[in-house]
């Protein structure tokens, strides 16, 4: 951590360099821009749940900067980036947009972005997200909102199987044996002791990775870390989990996702993040579920992931689209929408408003982006490996090919991908 | 040749209409004998009628087409800037298992397709005997699956072949059989989508065959039941040989829509599903290549679609002489 902690200085340190260059030349990057700046910008993003959140962070920001207008363009995730893609392609993007992890370092590559202005300050949100957003040095995305991995259980099922609740501090290994233990004594309701999702790394194999010591690819981004012993054991757990029934199979979890399974009680525990929190609030399970931290294996891990918000280098109206990033970077804009429940905000000490609307323990997200996060393995060309990995995984679970083999050659296939970058 | 005339004998009627100063008589002319000026009329008059339709499909099929070609021969960045790169992307497809794997799926698809046309016309010719009640019903019945969204559609047979919770399983373990994850596992997937786009297209067909079979004279049957034909008789020997036209134009399109497998498998199956690589059509292919930026790939992916449709196509045109009867 302290290394990320060191590339997020690095980041303060450009993004000061930046806003200096770029006041002399008068192209504003600068926060304290006129207020009386007037422009059309277009704010796109996915999430059509929170456009009451956009709406009312766009009338607040109207407040400060009444001239400038802000358009709305929402795009269902499926067709985001294919449709961002066209637009970077005819130097059309929108002026200021939402970005993820898994595309992010191809769009600053590609110099699509324009790094943040002077006016943000990335102290001011983990230095995991920071990192996750710099690409050569620079911080391209101000950190909008953040997800660590949980295990979410259903106290009801533990109490029916006769198992004790998780703690705080616990092992894979007790993990397993609780899993075990419901799917043995619950088999004829067809209840699990464990079901997530396995269709990417986010909720189960990246974490079970990392927590054994392992890694998804090296700190620069070119070596895949499939091949390393410590990776292929925390394939491997979850490789055992399915094998002893603990799990339903990736089959089955294609034909019912892991979330279905959790709120209809058919699963015990469920490892995921803070996106689910309003459906487990509106599901039938809600009052027995708890919230318990990942286990540990050789230590406690998670990913962290975030969304940021990025300016289009293309913008031509550029010092109103950082007006606008500036202040959806800031702590206002980060309280409105942890009260609105839209998502939990990046910007620290705000999240409490987030972490009262459940009655678990969502703490316990906070915790651990602070002492066990690991940025989301990203690179240029994120999309082409992970192709690889839902292509190759699923054998491996499945057990139909040993877990080490499947591991080796997604190694193998992933550093030709990365060699191409 | 049936249709080049008939273009040019409206442009020629059109032509007397609107200029009647310069072509005279030319209405009662025969537009194959008409001087050289009026003939430059009429092509002109038939060009202005096609070009609107022309318009639409060299800008939206033939345009993006040769550029497709061009494509497939070059490395597209994410972002654009598409660089030659010779035969390299069909080097790459003719090696990639994954290739060879789509176009056996979808002609497997096909196959089950085809397979819905025999069905087609026994149902048509059912639902076109005479004095059968509430007839119109049960079209509506048949055609509703083809004219549904498939998105919509594939949402209720994910909840019918669904492993752990499905109807399907759950009548089958009724009589003791434990069915599998019927979209979810390999080539049992690929049956399961082949039956629902089965079921679709049969609505299709049943039209296109009944249709077909109002044309047929009734004076056959009359005349061959008079002779003492069975009615199963009457199927093979009259309906079958006189629809024959219809079935050839049925099956044509079939092929086509078959090849072009994409929405059907990509909403039952998801992008998740562990058997997806193993049941993905020629389509899924290319669009799993444009979504990871390979656009290049894609292209090339595209170019070995349009091949094959066209070969299929021109075999099927081949073989119409064989088995199809033009009374």
């Amino acid at each position: 951590m302290r290394k990320a902690m060191l590339a997020a200085g690095a980041a303060v340190a450009a993004a000061a360099l930046l806003a200096g260059c770029s006041s002399t030349s008068g192209s504003g990057s600068d926060a304290t821009a006129d207020t009386n700046l007037s422009a059309t910008i277009s704010y796109a993003f996915w999430d059509s749940n929170q456009k009451p959140a956009m709406d009312a962070l766009i009338k607040d920001f109207n407040k400060t900067y009444p001239k400038i207008k802000v358009t709305e363009q929402i795009t269902p995730y499926q067709n985001f980036f294919t449709k961002l893609q066209t637009q970077g392609s005819s130097k059309t993007l929108p002026d200021v947009f939402w970005m993820n992890g898994p595309n992010f370092q191809l769009y600053a590559s590609n110099d699509m972005l324009e790094p943040i202005g002077s006016g943000i300050d990335p102290s001011n949100y983990p230095a995991s997200l920071n990192e996750l957003y710099s690409y050569d040095g620079k911080q391209y995305g101000a950190p909008k909102d953040f997800d660590t991995i949980g295990v979410y259980y259903n106290k009801a099922i533990f109490d029916k199987a006769g198992v004790a609740y998780p703690t705080a501090n616990w092992t894979w290994d007790e993990f397993h044996q609780k899993a075990k233990a419901i799917s043995d004594k619950l088999k004829g309701d067809g209840i699990y002791g464990v079901a997530s999702g396995l269709s990417g790394g986010q909720e189960v194999y990246y974490n079970t990775i990392l927590q054994a010591g392992g890694s998804i690819i090296s700190k620069d981004g070119k070596k895949s870390g499939y091949s390393d012993p410590k990776s292929i054991k925390g394939l491997q757990f979850v490789r055992d989990l399915i094998a002893d029934g603990s799990s339903p199979t990736p089959s089955q979890l294609s034909d019912t996702p892991q979330d279905q399974w959790f709120i209809n009680g058919k699963s015990a525990m469920f490892w995921s993040g803070t996106w689910v929190n309003a459906e487990l609030l509106g599901s039938p399970v809600k009052d027995s579920i708890a919230l318990a931290p990942l286990p540990k294996d050789e230590r406690s891990a998670t990913v962290i992931h975030g969304l940021a918000n990025v300016v289009a280098k293309s913008s031509k109206n550029k010092p109103a689209a950082v007006a606008f990033q500036t202040y959806l970077a800031g702590k206002k804009a980060a309280e409105i929408q942890a009260q609105m429940g839209a998502a939990n905000p990046a910007y620290n000490d705000t999240q409490q408003a987030f972490v009262k609307s459940a009655p678990w323990d969502l703490n316990i997200f906070l915790t651990e982006a602070k002492d066990s996060s690991f940025p989301y393995p990203i690179s240029k060309n994120t999309a082409a490996w992970n192709k690889l990995e839902s292509d190759l995984l699923p054998d491996a679970f499945d057990g139909k090919r040993p877990v080490a083999e499947v591991a080796k050659e997604l190694a193998e296939k992933m550093n030709a991908a990365l060699a191409k970058e | 040749m049936m249709s080049t005339s008939t273009i040019t004998g409206k442009a020629g009627a059109v032509a007397t209409t609107a200029a009647p100063a310069t072509t005279g008589r030319g209405g009662r002319r025969r537009p194959s004998r008409g001087s050289s000026r009026a003939k430059k009329t009429e092509w002109l008059w038939a060009a202005v009628f096609v070009l609107p339709l022309l318009f639409g499909v060299v800008v939206f099929y033939i345009w993006p087409i040769i550029r497709n070609a061009y494509f497939s021969f070059t490395t597209w960045g994410v972002f654009g800037g598409a660089t030659w790169s010779g035969l390299n992307n069909y080097e790459t497809l003719l090696a990639d298992p994954m290739f060879w794997r789509s176009i056996l799926n979808t002609l497997i698809y096909v196959g089950f397709l085809l397979l819905g046309i025999p069905l087609a016309v026994v149902f048509a010719s059912l639902i076109n005997r005479p004095g059968l009640r509430f007839a119109s019903v049960y079209r509506t019945a048949f055609f509703l699956p083809y004219v549904a969204m498939p998105a919509a559609v594939s949402m209720v047979w994910r909840i019918i072949f669904n492993g752990d919770f499905g109807m399907l399983n759950y009548v089958l373990s009724l009589v003791g059989i434990k069915g599998p994850n019927w979209l979810s596992t390999e080539w049992i997937a690929l049956i399961a989508v082949g039956i629902v786009g089965m079921w679709i297209s049969v609505g299709f067909n049943l039209i296109v065959l009944s249709a077909g079979m109002k044309g047929i004279p009734p004076e056959m049957y009359e005349a061959s039941s008079l002779d003492g034909a069975s009615r199963l008789r009457q199927f093979f020997s009259i309906t079958v040989p006189l629809l024959s036209p219809s079935i050839f134009f049925v099956s044509v399109m079939t092929v086509i829509t078959g090849f072009q497998l994409f929405d059907l498998l990509y909403a039952l199956m998801g992008t998740q599903n562990p058997a997806i690589n193993n049941t993905q059509s020629m389509v899924y292919l290319f669009f799993q290549h444009q979504q990871t930026g390979d656009n290049g790939y894609a292209a090339a992916v595209g170019m070995a679609i349009l091949v094959l449709v066209g070969v299929f196509t021109i075999l099927q045109f081949r073989m119409q002489k064989r088995w199809v009867n033009y009374v």
